[in-house]
């Protein structure tokens, strides 16, 4: 009896100094997931201010003006023989200051500035019709190619009238030929295929990121095809067979060390080992997926390895159980284990390396290369290069290109990272 | 020699097992100590002991899976029918190939189960046919006890199954290569009652025609199936005997103490 009251009065004062401590208890809690959130809330924004912003200034490149010119092909202008010395880029010009009622003056004045609102694509489209035509001479034809990039902004928005004439890069007269032809349906908007269908061009309006994705890819096939398997093999030496001593353990410090070392270090050993060493072509996409592929290899040996640790070692006592030798029971049963893993490493990794621009710079991949590149030795740009190139051009059109480009590097990533994704979900087992 | 006491007990009357002042060292640390002890053929034979008294790490040193564990040292000798298992010039695949084993987790391939009765005959190059392999893989999980239940989803994978049919998946699977010795490490300790009795039955079953050596942690199981036992203790072997004579009559007071349940 007196063992029952006095065990019901500890629980009773065991009760009471628990509720005590409850409320603090779980206040903590409530502090720590309210911190949580505001961390996560905090990390989402800054990224849609960083995708908004780079959307809100890239989409506009993604819109098309293409103007629709009717010019008659003087034969008194164009030499049958050698059509190509002939000034398409005046006709034309001749023809739009037609459209809108107007004449050249004797300076060529007008011309000079409708030149300026119409892309030189059209006149280049011209030669190009007459030289596999030339009976088109003496006729008229009808060409479609893109206002210039200025004349372009005006349209979406990015020159207004209400800036001061002195100001901006068109004046009043051109304004009002561009309305006139807008008026006349001589304009039309529609989506910017060509930015993906052309390379880098000195004129904004006619500059691609095609040189640009195809580069990227073919640097990248490089890098994947070398850093892959050189470094998945080297992880499963090191984890599955590499005896445990000074040596290897040395050889760990070194791989995690690498894989700190500042990009444009790899850059600078690419220049001197691959391009002064070797003799590979500069600014090629082989000499870039070499040195992106060096400093991919330590990231990918350390996924590898994380993922080959964390195969169950019951996994390997059943082969080994059964007979397997170490060979074996590494290649048929851990790594495949390990694969989800290794995969998922290897991808982040090549997505890292596809954003890389510093090492590329060193290696000569900054320059301007107006076309895709001519095989594995050809010079080639790549993403990350040409937003680099775009963004330092004087040019107020190359910007909304800089912006556009980056989204589509950033698809690429999201493109990336989503079959990294897919490809640990696919191979991914349970034991 | 043979005419030790333990022998007239056992099922068999040859030995097929024989150890002799076996020491293992994990670096520093000793493992075991001279441990002497001759396992009869076509037998069960139970070890028994405290956790870390060296049972496993015996069991380990017959089919040399102690050579996985850096800075593992086995010292002393081992026979398999006359054949030293730590010769130099015995590659461990051969000699795991005539030892199966069975671990304490059921470790069943992530494959099919089909694929983990049939991945030991692959590498071993077993099967002369697709035809061989299929009878071989049907005749092990028969002889494991698992064909009636498994028979309609070969393909379906091993993981999928219970723990106590997991556990019979990987004793077929042993028994695919036609071993002569089967080393189970306490293969009834991640399993209900129930899978436990099925698997002692199957043993019961196995030891006609494999030698046996089964590490246990349940007195109890040691004295169902087993037909010797061998306390071990602090890493020496105490006492080794038939198995009733161990349970009934044991000659050292620390077995005694142990299978009365006064230590351990």
């Amino acid at each position: 009896m007196t063992d029952a009251t006095q065990n019901s009065a500890r629980a009773l004062d065991l009760r009471t100094r628990v509720e005590a401590r409850l409320k603090a208890r779980n206040a903590s809690e409530r502090r720590f997931r309210l911190y949580g959130r505001v961390a996560i809330i905090v990390a989402l924004s800054f990224l849609a201010v960083l995708v908004g912003r780079i959307a809100v200034q890239g989409w506009t490149t993604f819109i098309d003006t293409q103007v629709t010119v009717q010019v008659y092909l003087k034969p008194e202008r164009i030499d049958a023989a050698d059509p190509s010395l002939a000034n398409y880029d005046l006709l034309v010009a001749e023809s739009v200051l037609a459209s809108v009622g107007e004449q050249d003056d004797d300076y060529g004045e007008a011309s000079g500035k409708v030149m300026d609102i119409m892309s030189n694509d059209l006149g280049f489209q011209l030669l190009r019709q007459v030289k596999a035509d030339p009976s088109l001479i003496g006729k008229t034809v009808t060409v479609t190619g893109p206002l210039k990039a200025d004349a372009a902004l005006y349209f979406k928005g990015a020159i207004s009238r209400s800036t001061d004439e002195a100001d901006r890069k068109l004046n009043d007269r051109q304004l009002n030929w561009l309305d006139k032809l807008d008026k006349a349906g001589a304009v039309k908007r529609g989506f910017n295929w060509q930015f993906f269908t052309r390379s880098d061009s000195t004129e904004p309006e006619q500059a691609g990121v095609l040189g640009a994705v195809v580069g990227s890819a073919m640097m990248l096939l490089i890098t994947a095809m070398l850093a892959i398997p050189i470094g998945v093999l080297a992880a499963t030496y090191l984890e599955e067979f590499a005896p445990k001593n000074a040596w290897t353990d040395m050889i760990e410090v070194n791989i995690n060390n690498l894989a700190a070392v500042p990009s444009i270090v790899y850059g600078l050993l690419g220049l001197a080992v691959f391009i002064n060493g070797l003799g590979v072509p500069r600014s090629s996409p082989l000499v870039g997926g070499l040195v992106l592929a060096l400093m991919a290899l330590p990231t990918v040996i350390i996924a590898t390895r994380s993922a080959l640790k964390a195969v169950p070692p019951s996994i390997r006592e059943a082969a080994l159980g059964v007979g397997a030798s170490r060979t074996q029971t590494v290649f048929h049963h851990v790594l495949p284990l390990a694969m989800p893993g290794v995969m998922t490493g290897a991808i982040l990794s090549l997505a890292h390396a596809l954003g890389e621009t510093a090492p590329l710079l060193m290696i000569g991949m900054v320059s301007f290369v107006p076309g895709v590149p001519d095989g594995f030795t050809g010079a080639a740009t790549v993403l990350p290069v040409q937003v680099f190139i775009w963004e330092n051009a004087s040019e107020r059109a190359f910007h909304e290109r800089t912006a556009g480009a980056i989204l589509v590097l950033l698809a690429f990533m999201v493109i990336m990272n989503l079959a990294a994704i897919i490809v640990r979900r696919r191979f991914e087992r349970r034991w | 020699m043979p005419s030790q006491r333990d022998d007239a007990a056992a099922q068999g009357p040859k030995i097929k097992i024989r150890a002799r002042d076996v020491n293992v060292f994990y670096g520093e640390k000793q493992a075991l100590f001279d441990v002497s002890l001759d396992v009869p053929e076509r037998s069960v034979t139970a070890l028994i002991g405290p956790s870390g008294c060296g049972k496993s790490t015996f069991l380990r040193c017959i089919n040399r899976m102690n050579d996985t564990i850096p800075g593992a040292v086995v010292k002393g000798r081992i026979e398999i029918d006359g054949e030293d298992v730590n010769d130099k010039a015995l590659d461990p695949v051969v000699l795991r190939a005539r030892v199966g084993m069975v671990f304490q987790k059921p470790n069943p391939f992530p494959k099919t189960i089909f694929e983990n009765v049939a991945y030991g005959p692959r590498i071993h190059g077993i099967a002369s046919s697709k035809k061989d392999l299929a009878e071989i893989v049907e005749r092990s999980l028969k002889r494991a006890g698992l064909w009636a239940e498994v028979a309609d989803r070969l393909h379906q994978p091993g993981t999928g199954l219970s723990g106590g049919q997991q556990q019979r998946l990987v004793i077929a699977r042993a028994i695919a290569v036609s071993p002569e010795v089967i080393l189970m490490d306490e293969p009834c300790s991640a399993l209900d009652p129930i899978a436990t009795a099925r698997i002692e039955e199957l043993i019961d079953e196995l030891r006609h025609q494999y030698s046996i050596v089964i590490v246990t942690h349940s007195m109890a199981q040691a004295a169902r199936v087993s037909q010797k036992t061998a306390f071990f203790h602090m890493g020496k072997l105490v006492e080794a005997g038939a198995t009733d004579e161990i349970f009934t009559n044991p000659k050292d007071s620390r077995t005694q103490d142990y299978i009365t349940g006064r230590f351990g």
